[in-house]
């Protein structure tokens, strides 16, 4: 029942901001509905579910509603029902995102409204993936709330698709943790926006994040060490999922409307394609790292450019490249590293990887760091 | 989002020196200064709490045990206490923010707790990011 209900809690909360309640009251309405149900439900399903708790959740709104307008005025133009239409989720679940994404609040505060709203996760489970107190992720998910219904939706902020594909992209790198898979979470939602948009970079945000998926079980050792892309088990790779994720590539890629998830699927596709890290097509991930730059302009994606180029066309070359990399961009030194030790200098790529470690933002790329400077100052 | 420790000393060897005159020991503040400080802190974790951003809180009793391996088999082998260390941690609060600016933010409003005159002390606090388990993405 528990998954039943966690699908059903966006569909109804779509429902309910479709007739016209606001967000935040709706979002309260839909919870109460929720509970109701866990009692009642458990002496015999009704036979339509979602339409049960649209009943349930809709009064709860109205009882809402004419409690605050009772208190704020005595008149109040009429609250009937609307007759129920068409299911129309489709366009529902695309408001709830825009909503849940809105332009007015910090990402930390988009995902957990978005998990909450559109994803349908409890509180808790939300709170155990980021690892805070239950009680504040509440508060998180209540502010946020908050601050969309403050702040309403402009017409043109609802069709701003891409801070939507950005607060998805945060989720799945979230990962895993707790009771709840993010990544798979985020896979699902980003399916389904991709299904009733058919915008490109939808599809391109979904193409990347099942790339990505598909090469999860090789990314770490047993012990939960870092494995380079280079080095991965490519026969764990999920083929399938390649498989799926390119074709929705290229019918992306065939709209002849490129963007950032585009590309970056691009290149996840030339890794994907690859029998080995030697055999990659480097030129042509060179050259879709040349797009994404002239996209986004962004620093990461140049030191990125730069080992793509020191893989094409020797390290020398790479190390040109990365001289044009600003200094304190996250990883520039394990790059650089990386580069150096190609180039055959190990002493200085030793160091660089220890200084690399000391900066690195998780254990595990600091442990697979150091391991690297303890590797090259051995020999 | 990333977390933060905000550490609080109650002495410290090394890092900056304290504002002049902000150093009276809490020993010597006057009963109703301690508790407008410890007050203050609370009201701080309220508001972060709030905000959605408080994740932990902690103080420490000012003086503990020196502890280490002693060999197979063999009971821990213990030392001190050592009253008169040079570094001492008084406790710490961690905050979930969206950046290392909200974070220093936070920290520079703990630091704001009245002290002797019931002035803000301004202490120093030392803010350290947390290290996730796993990074985002493939190197």
């Amino acid at each position: 029942m528990e998954d039943l209900l966690r699908q059903l809690g966006p569909r109804v909360l779509g429902v309910l901001v479709r007739r016209g309640a606001d967000f935040a009251s709706a979002e309260d309405a839909v919870q109460e509905a929720l509970i109701e149900a866990v009692d009642r439900w458990s002496e015999g399903m009704p036979s339509d579910p979602q339409a049960w708790l649209v009943t349930v959740a809709w009064r709860r709104w109205l009882d809402h509603v004419r409690s605050e307008t009772a208190r704020h005025r005595r008149e109040r133009a009429d609250l009937a029902e609307p007759p129920p239409g068409p299911t129309e989720q489709a366009d529902d679940t695309l408001r709830l995102l825009s909503l849940s994404c809105h332009p007015a609040l910090s990402p930390a505060s988009a995902v957990a409204l978005t998990l909450r709203a559109v994803g349908g996760l409890t509180t808790r489970q939300i709170a155990e993936a980021y690892l805070v107190p239950e009680t504040t992720m509440g508060q998180r998910i209540s502010r946020a709330k908050r601050t969309v219904a403050e702040h309403g939706l402009a017409p043109q902020e609802a069709r701003d698709l891409n801070r939507v594909l950005r607060v998805l992209y945060l989720v799945f790198n979230e990962g895993y943790q707790g009771e709840v898979d993010l990544a798979a979470e985020a896979v699902r939602l980003a399916r389904e926006l991709a299904r009733q948009t058919g915008d490109p970079e939808a599809v391109g945000l979904l193409a990347l994040m099942l790339l990505h998926h598909a090469r999860r079980a090789s990314r770490f050792e047993e012990d939960g060490s870092l494995v380079t892309l280079a080095d991965q088990d490519r026969s764990l790779w999920d083929t399938r999922l390649v498989a799926e994720a390119v074709d929705l590539l290229q019918g992306a890629l065939a709209a002849d409307r490129l963007g950032e998830f585009q590309a970056q699927a691009a290149i996840a596709a030339l890794h994907a394609d690859a029998p080995s890290a030697d055999e990659t097509d480097w030129p042509q991930v060179v050259g879709w790292y040349d797009e994404l730059l002239a996209l986004t302009d962004s620093p990461v994606v140049a030191l990125n450019r730069a080992v793509a180029v020191g893989e094409a066309d020797g390290p020398q070359a790479g190390l040109r490249a990365l001289a044009d990399v600003p200094d304190g961009i996250p990883r520039r030194e394990a790059a650089h590293a990386h580069l150096l030790e190609r180039a055959g200098e190990p002493a200085r790529a030793a160091a660089l990887y220890a200084r690399a470690a000391a900066r690195a933002s998780s254990t595990a790329e600091r442990d697979h760091l150091t391991r690297q400077a303890a590797r090259l100052r051995r020999r | 989002m990333a977390k933060y420790l905000l550490l609080k000393h109650y002495r410290r060897s090394s890092g900056p020196d304290p504002l002049p005159g902000t150093d009276v020991p809490m020993d010597r503040w006057t009963e109703q200064e301690v508790a407008d400080h410890l007050r203050f802190m609370d009201d701080v974790a309220d508001r972060l709490r709030e905000r959605g951003e408080f994740v932990d809180g902690q103080a420490l009793a000012p003086e503990g045990t020196f502890v280490r391996h002693g060999g197979e088999g063999r009971p821990p082998v213990t030392d001190g206490p050592f009253a008169e260390t040079k570094d001492l941690i008084a406790g710490w609060m961690v905050i979930d923010v969206d950046s290392e600016e909200r974070a220093h933010e936070a920290a520079a409003e703990l630091s704001a707790a009245p002290g002797a005159g019931g002035e803000p002390i301004c202490e120093w606090l030392e803010v350290r990011p947390f290290l996730t388990r796993t990074p985002a993405t493939d190197a």
